[in-house]
């Protein structure tokens, strides 16, 4: 087997936040890698980092120190045009009310490619059709972007971040509102663009047992700890228990859940 | 666009019949020598500073809006119009304070456009310093309230000292007018109307996916900071200028962008610029037009007319739509 060339590459990272006097660390030595085509979770309690590592990852916020590479380049040399044609985003954060259609929010995506004044190319009009076709929303196209479900709207989000036709799209909570149906069904479209197109998605969440059966690979981070290692072996090596520091929940191995004890 | 022009410039005080104008303007035959007089350095002059006035007002509400993602921003509420009126009130009421020459000198048309530009790039230049070091639009808009409340205590402050006729000229002013304006006055609003419309060209793309909010935007590699610099340089020489040419109007820049996107139902900038500047001119005509009360030798402030047909818009399109969007 051939040795697969990473796209993302940690060594010694330590995230949180820096302001002149102090610096406040949210986690340290961070190790990690990511390939073209690998569908990974992060998994944490409530505020543990999972944002400021993904925050950190898409130079939202500055790292504290160590290296980060993107495919062998140091992230901070990359700018920020280039840098988004490479990573594309879905954020928790609720886009404010407009007058925006579907088709118009997915087109936005092609911003890093488009002249000054955002013409489309016709290229930019194909990725556009083929981003549409790949998550099935020919449908509600040409609806304005607040006439849909939550539901909806996140495959819009998804969707536009496929038109910005980049290797990695990170994704903060991307089922957060969503009901189990719907959650289900985000977690396979995004396996099936990991799948298909190669894509590498990243994305934090709190669906651990859709993230145990969907993701090649589960970062861990607990307070002391940054584990990174595929489902199966997290549980086996009962890592996966390292996960909350309650003693009334345990991570059982029969029904590939947390219960309580 | 034409018409409304045309119909603004045939009435006044002054009754001039509409064929009389046409020969005026396009054959330079008149039949009375006041009326060339009225149309060419009053009317003509009026029309245009309206047009200017009107799609400024507009352009800057709609950049505003977009750029603090709230629909209630506008000119005044970043507080630039208070800081132009902050240095006329300075000028005029300080002038009586001081009095001898003073007060001479605080009377000219150019006096009064130094001050308020001043005034209001003052502000502009506070509410950038503070921009560079607050994150959250939200707290910007906040900052541009309180410099409104703070320009309004001191222009209090000043009025209590100063002479009444100080005080009703500057009252005069707040009224707004957009007549007075000689041919040059008008060129030099044309200049900085175009230097702030160049500004804005780069930012057409970049406020589009600002639609998005701040943080999407960066990821579709939007240079975020030289965006909103962009946008505050040009929205405050539009601002500026507006004001010390023709006093601060109100509700036009908040008002405007609203119905523009009820009617272009779209918040694509690339329709939505010209869209704002072609209505706002339309509104500022009309309520112009208003203003002079035809037939009548009487001429209402124009910054009532505004404030009375703006707000009840703003009002019935929020119970419209129950929310209103950008």
């Amino acid at each position: 087997m051939s040795v697969k060339k990473h796209i993302i590459k940690a060594e010694d990272l330590v995230i949180g936040y820096a302001s002149k006097k102090v610096n406040t660390i949210i986690a340290k030595n961070l190790y990690f890698e990511l390939f073209p085509g690998e569908l990974v979770c992060v998994l944490g309690k409530n505020g543990i980092g999972k944002s400021t590592l993904l925050k950190t990852l898409t130079k939202v916020q500055p790292k504290i120190s160590g290296n980060i590479l993107w495919k062998n380049k140091n992230l901070d040399q990359i700018n920020q045009n280039k840098f988004a044609k490479s990573v594309s985003v879905v954020l928790t954060e609720k886009i404010p009310a407009s007058n925006l259609t579907v088709y118009e929010l997915i087109a936005l995506g092609r911003q890093p490619y488009t002249n000054w004044f955002g013409s489309l190319t016709e290229e930019d009009k194909k990725q556009i059709k083929q981003a549409i076709e790949q998550v099935h929303l020919q449908k509600i196209a040409h609806k304005r972007c607040d006439e849909l479900s939550d539901g909806q709207l996140q495959r819009v989000m998804i969707c536009r971040a496929l038109a910005q036709n980049t290797d990695v799209i990170i994704l903060d909570e991307p089922t957060a509102h969503l009901d189990v149906q719907h959650k289900i069904e985000t977690f396979k479209l995004l396996q099936n663009l990991a799948i298909k197109l190669n894509k590498t998605i990243l994305i934090s969440t709190h669906e651990i047992q859709l993230a145990m059966q969907m993701a090649n690979k589960l970062w861990l981070m607990t307070k002391s700890d940054f584990i990174t290692g595929s489902p199966k072996y997290l549980v086996k090596n009962d890592v996966i228990n390292q996960l909350f520091d309650s003693n009334t929940i345990h991570f059982d191995k029969n029904s590939n859940q947390f219960k309580m004890i | 666009m034409l018409i409304f022009i045309i119909i603004n410039i045939s009435f006044g005080s002054v009754n001039i019949p509409l064929k009389a104008i046409f020969n005026t303007i396009l054959n330079n035959d008149t039949a009375k020598e006041t009326w060339h007089s009225i149309i060419f350095n009053y009317r003509i002059p009026k029309a245009i500073t309206a047009i200017l006035v009107g799609s400024g007002l507009a352009i800057s509400g709609l950049l505003m809006q977009t750029l603090f993602r709230n629909p209630l921003a506008g000119p005044y509420v970043l507080g630039i119009s208070s800081g132009a009126s902050l240095g006329v009130a300075i000028l005029l009421l300080g002038a009586s304070i001081l009095g001898g020459g003073f007060i001479a000198f605080s009377q000219s048309n150019i006096a009064l456009s130094i001050a308020a530009s001043l005034g209001s790039f003052l502000v502009l230049f506070t509410v950038m310093i503070v921009a560079r070091n607050v994150k959250n639009t939200m707290t910007l808009l906040i900052i541009g309230l309180m410099f409104s409340s703070f320009a309004a205590a001191i222009i209090s402050v000043l009025s209590y000292f100063s002479s009444a006729e100080m005080l009703q000229q500057y009252i005069f002013w707040s009224f707004g007018s957009l007549g007075n304006l000689s041919w040059n006055e008008i060129l030099i609003f044309i200049i900085i109307y175009i230097l702030a419309l160049v500004l804005i060209l780069p930012t057409i793309k970049p406020l589009n996916s600002l639609l998005l909010g701040e943080n999407y935007a960066k990821s579709l590699g939007i240079n975020f900071n030289r965006t909103k610099n962009l946008i505050l340089i040009s929205t405050s020489l539009f601002t500026g200028v507006i004001t010390a040419f023709s006093g601060p109007i109100a509700f036009i820049g908040l008002a405007t962008p609203h119905i523009t996107k009820l009617i272009f139902n779209t918040s694509n900038h690339k329709v939505l610029i010209p869209a704002v500047a072609f209505l706002g001119s339309i509104f500022m005509l009309i309520s112009d037009t208003i203003a002079q009360l035809p037939y009548s030798e009487f001429t209402l402030p124009i910054n009532a007319i505004t404030s009375l047909f703006g707000a009840p818009i703003v009002i019935w399109l929020i119970l419209r739509k129950k929310k209103i969007s950008l």
